[in-house]
């Protein structure tokens, strides 16, 4: 029996294959290995024109492609994490969290704001993937339960972008604690009859999936992109047999009941739109 | 004294518990007839003596056992299980099988029982004594299904006015085929978000393993304690060795169990853990009845508190609760770049 670990999976998703969109001008897609334009596949919304391949991107340009332009106003930016373990391993969190800062220049794994989709107000969350993994600790968690509070005092619909790879080690039980502390609060906005689109990225898993990122009251999924509990290796190794093909992505949960919806990302500003239309106050 | 032996920082006390047992041996009846026959024991061996220093030996070992050794200690086979306490605690203990939707889940017992006079439901995660029980329990490692059940049931001591009372032993939920495609994430999710908001007291003892959401999904409390040699964390010390330290080995779990403040005093002085429940000497696993009587203490007089708040105020008081959990420094807004 191995250590049934939720938050095992971060580390073996490869790193976000931030390599895929190296500084050249052109890149062979993971997917269809085509060479595509680099400019071309950028302004596709960093879909893949030869195959819609979706790329992984970062909050930053998440918040670009689904508020309206000059929108995004941004909120709680002013968190910053700590290291209340003094938690090392074969490197310091806190040196960690230096080098990471210093490489994305941002502060955590997580942006958040109000802002305008297609017309309509709405608070805007997206967890960012080249920050540690998405990893959730209480910065994550913290700016979480504030937009989830914000969006229940102002009435206003509430989407959350996720990526990431659950909870993160280095704050141990508090990162575990923040479970609890996002979906506590996703009661309150539930009760005030607050809506909540949840949209899960490649790859959505661990602590993540295991709480907010599954209590969306409308679910939607990019396509192909890996969703989960427990990462695939955890699970190989527990079962001891292959995986089928396509296992815990988007479009097997749509079969199995748990998403909505798989959206393109082309048209997600639309859906979103189309869902806060029918449910949003 | 016939505790079942396999942890190595107990050899010291094996080798006395040996000695009184010969002692004993000796005292009771005839020498054997033949073979080694007393060679130079003496006229008898100071029984009295021996009893003591194994206790002054088990005092020393387990006041001061290395993050490592409590994850031993919490995984000990013949350490008391959610039914073991069950079955010291409660009379009359009603058992509820099934999630209504999928089938029943034994990694995950409830029921409704009698603590003192306090009726409650009670819901604990179940690791198997027997082999068969083991696999079927698949080792305390909850499917959804489980998650759901206790929900269901959880519900229905809400609507009946029933106190909850849970009982956390997990390695973690587990990572399987069907327990993905029947959402293990959404089943704890939910358990997470409703918990948080049932109208009704709920107190929670983490009694050997709370391997991370596995543990916290029937463990969003009111008043949450740990025995003193449970651990509790976002992951097994084995998991993070094998991510953090790139392998897990003896060497590098006991760094990761070090590094993760996993154990009850840590959880404690981190804010997570409201009490520390103590075990009898030399752990839960010499002493089921010891064990139950200090947990049955705990968890009555906090229903007994409890139970005197008015529930919108114990609701409220369960937000605030999970509200300031984390630790993250705020700057100025003024200074701080957006
Ligand atoms: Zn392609």
């Amino acid at each position: 029996m191995t250590q049934a670990a939720s938050t095992r999976s971060w580390t073996e998703l490869r790193p976000a294959r931030k390599s895929a969109i190296p500084e050249g001008l052109w890149l062979r897609c993971p997917s269809c290995g085509q060479m595509i334009y680099r400019k071309q596949m950028e302004a596709n919304l960093h879909v893949c024109p030869e195959c819609s391949h979706h790329f992984r991107i970062g909050a930053v340009e998440r918040v670009k492609q689904l508020a309206d332009t000059g929108s995004f106003q941004p909120m709680f930016s002013n968190l910053r994490p700590t290291d209340p373990l003094r938690f090392k391993d074969l490197k310091a969190y806190a040196e960690r969290l230096t080098a990471e800062q210093i490489r994305t220049g941002q502060n955590d794994a997580v942006l958040a704001g109000t802002c305008f989709i297609k017309g309509r107000p709405a608070m805007l969350t997206c967890l960012d993937l080249t920050f540690m993994m998405g990893s959730m600790g209480s910065v994550v968690g913290e700016t979480i339960t504030r937009s989830i509070e914000s969006a229940t005092e102002q009435g206003l619909p509430l989407v959350i972008v996720s990526c990431s790879g659950g909870a993160r080690m280095q704050e141990s039980g508090l990162s575990l604690m923040q479970m609890a502390k996002t979906s506590a609060a996703l009661a309150r906005l539930d009760d005030a009859g607050g809506l909540f689109i949840s949209v899960l990225t490649d790859p959505t898993t661990g602590g993540v999936t295991a709480s907010f990122a599954m209590l969306g009251d409308v679910i939607f999924a990019e396509p192909k992109a890996l969703i989960g509990f427990a990462g695939p290796r955890v699970i190989q190794q527990t079962i001891r047999q292959e995986l089928p093909e396509g296992f815990q992505r988007s479009e097997f949960l749509l079969q199995s009941g748990l998403v909505d919806r798989v959206v393109a990302r082309q048209d997600l500003r639309s859906e979103l739109a189309r869902v806060i239309d029918y449910a949003g106050k | 004294m016939s505790t079942f032996y396999q942890l190595d920082f107990e050899k010291p006390i094996r080798e006395i518990e040996q000695q009184i047992e010969a002692g004993e041996q000796a005292a009771k009846g005839p020498r054997p007839p033949d073979g080694a026959v007393a060679i130079d024991e003496g006229p008898s061996v100071d029984l009295a003596a021996l009893r003591e220093q194994r206790t002054r030996a088990l005092e020393r070992i387990y006041s001061q056992l290395s993050p490592g050794d409590v994850v031993r200690v919490a995984r000990h086979p013949s350490r008391p299980q959610t039914r073991d306490y069950i079955q010291a605690l409660c009379r009359d203990f009603a058992e509820l099988h099934g999630d209504r939707r999928f089938g029943d889940d034994p990694a995950i017992v409830t029921g409704f029982g009698r603590i003192d006079s306090i009726k409650c439901l009670i819901v604990g995660h179940q690791k198997g004594r027997s082999t068969q029980e083991k696999i079927a329990c698949h080792f305390g490692c909850a499917h959804p299904e489980g998650y759901r059940k206790a929900l269901a049931k959880m519900q229905l001591a809400e609507k009946f006015g029933l106190p909850i009372v849970t009982l956390v032993d997990t390695p973690g939920a587990y990572p399987g085929l069907g327990a993905e495609q029947r959402g293990q994430a959404e089943a704890i999710a939910v358990n997470l978000r409703e918990m948080s908001r049932l109208r009704t007291p709920i107190v929670s003892v983490v009694i050997g393993e709370g391997g991370s959401g596995g543990a916290l999904g029937i463990a969003v409390s009111d008043r949450v304690a740990m025995l003193e040699f449970s651990w509790y964390s976002v992951i097994s010390p084995e998991g993070c060795a094998a991510i953090l330290w790139k392998q897990a080995n003896e060497q590098t779990n006991n760094a990761a169990a070090r590094a993760l403040k996993l154990t009850a005093r840590d959880n404690l002085e981190l804010g997570i853990v409201d009490e520390v429940i103590r075990e009898p000497l030399g752990g839960a696993h010499r002493d089921t009845a010891g064990a139950a009587a200090n947990l049955k203490a705990w968890i009555v007089s906090q229903l007994q508190t409890l139970r005197q708040i008015p529930v919108d105020d114990l609701v409220k008081a369960r937000y605030e609760r999970f509200r300031r959990m984390g630790s993250f420094r705020q700057e100025d807004p003024e200074t701080a770049q957006e």
